[in-house]
């Protein structure tokens, strides 16, 4: 009897990865090495521009937050080497929990290591055996890890079709059960927006808990940056905000914010929360400054969306496949995986670094060319990015 | 509620039309993923035409089960018990 190994079932997955290598290497070899700023990085001996970081505010090299995170170092040391529950628990997690209820209007917040534990842990804990989570297919990794991590039901509707949503709330109106409806503010591979309104809507007529991640929204959406939420004018209808620090605040942590009271209660019921240790000072004190910097710079979003409707505007004339809406994150479709890295590896060439993304961690079983932009970005960057897709684009075509 | 033969049936036709090889026989013992080449996305949109075709909601939970047509079609007809 032949005997498996426990690498046999990665055979497919090392055939791919192969082929990548040997047609595309520079796939698997972009390290930053000098970071200039948040926008500029030197990837393998060039400079670039960076057009896919996340960084919608540029807050990485927010002078403040540095001399806050530096600061919080040399004040109360590199980590915490403990849970939230243990000794880790510093003043300074605390006082972000209290900003972040008051940034948003809610009663109870709740931060965690990550964003990737923030969703672990609310979806494992929060809904059980017996009760159903209803999530948009598109939804991010971390939503269908802490799903499949708790006991709950957990049912797909199509993204973004509220007609497919209210099709299953209705079968499941005949069972007597909690149901947890969970979108995104912004997906963050499309950069399309939840039709919050109408899943708001659905949500109250068929009394289900709606849970809202505003990872890529926060910072980027709504008067003062509390996400699509706000600027759909259905904050008090959610019950659950997620988010996370790693995105417009420039740091890394997560956190969900309520006003069910009874949020407290992951604190002793999560597994996410408990079991791991809680997030360096460094990290609270940056993310605590760059809060209340999206608080007293809308500026800064102000200047995003310009960026985004430049660039958005100029790949549109360019009839490449964008995203529907203009968005911080600009998605390029491709169906050819030899057209897609050979765009990639032009503005690599060009000095541009932007996000190449591969099936099936996109929606459709496409490749994406995926930007993400920045506050930071100086216009002749955005120029300098729209010029490079102009010039790909049109070698292309001749 | 339909019987297991009409829940194997439609499931064989929806194959068919997802499917590109014209002479290839689907039957009751082919793999989703090794005979078929399904990955997760090709899988996700199956189900989404199951549930439209019977009128329910499929648990993405029953995956890790299916292996097969046949193991699918069990799990269809179970659903539509409910």
């Amino acid at each position: 009897m032949r005997i498996v190994s426990i690498f046999d079932k990665f055979q497919k997955l090392a055939e791919t990865s192969k082929a990548m290598k040997e047609n595309h290497s520079d796939f698997f070899n972009i390290v930053m090495g000098d970071i200039i700023s948040a926008t500029e990085a030197v990837i393998n001996g060039q400079q670039m521009i960076l057009a896919g970081t996340n960084n919608y505010l540029g807050l990485t090299f927010n002078k403040q937050c540095i001399e806050a995170s530096c600061l919080a170092v040399e004040q109360e040391g590199t980590g915490t080497t403990g849970s939230r529950m243990a000794n880790g628990t510093f003043a300074g997690h605390i006082a972000l929990e209290q900003e972040l209820s008051d940034f948003f209007g809610k009663k109870e917040t709740l931060i965690f290591s990550t964003g990737y534990v923030a969703n672990l842990a609310i979806l494992s804990t929060i809904v059980g055996p017996g009760e159903v989570i209803l999530l948009d297919a598109d939804c991010h990794a971390s939503i269908y890890d802490g799903c499949k991590l708790g006991g709950a039901e957990v049912i797909r509707f199509r993204h973004n079709d509220v007609i497919d949503l209210e099709k299953r709330l209705r079968r499941l109106s005949k069972r007597s059960t909690n149901v947890l409806v969970v979108v995104e503010g912004i997906y963050s591979m499309m950069g399309d927006r939840a039709p919050l309104s109408e899943i708001v809507s659905l949500k109250n007529k068929y009394g289900a808990y709606l849970m809202v991640d505003e990872a890529h929204s926060m910072g980027v959406l709504g008067q003062n940056g509390r996400g699509l939420a706000e600027e759909t004018n259905v904050e008090d209808s959610v019950d659950f905000i997620i988010g996370t620090f790693s995105k417009s605040l420039g740091a890394i942590g997560g956190f969900c914010t309520s006003n069910h009271l009874e949020l407290d209660l992951i604190r002793y019921s999560g597994r996410p929360y408990v079991f791991t240790a809680s997030s360096a000072p460094s990290a609270i004190a940056s993310t605590r400054t760059a809060l209340q910097t999206i608080r007293s710079q809308p500026e800064l979003r102000q200047q995003l969306w310009n960026n985004v409707h430049t660039l958005y505007q100029r790949l549109k004339e360019l009839g490449l496949a964008v995203s529907p809406d203009p968005s911080p994150v600009i998605a390029i479709r491709y169906t050819d995986i030899n057209e897609a890295a050979a765009v990639w590896n032009g503005l690599l060439e060009r000095s541009i670094y932007v996000n190449l993304v591969l099936p099936p961690a996109t929606p459709d079983g496409g490749i994406l060319l995926r930007c993400s932009l920045s506050a930071a970005h100086s216009i002749e960057q955005i120029e300098k990015i729209g010029d490079a897709f102009t010039a790909i684009t049109s070698r292309q075509s001749c | 509620m339909p019987t297991y033969d009409e829940v194997f049936s439609k499931i064989i036709d929806l194959l068919k039309s997802m499917v590109v090889k014209d002479d290839f026989q689907i039957t009751a013992d082919v793999d989703l993923v090794n005979d078929l080449g399904f990955d997760s996305l090709k899988v996700m949109a199956l189900l989404e035409l199951l549930e439209d075709n019977f009128d329910i909601s499929i648990p993405i939970s029953i995956l890790p089960g299916i292996t097969t047509v046949k193991d699918l079609a069990v799990e269809i007809q179970k659903l539509t018990e409910n």
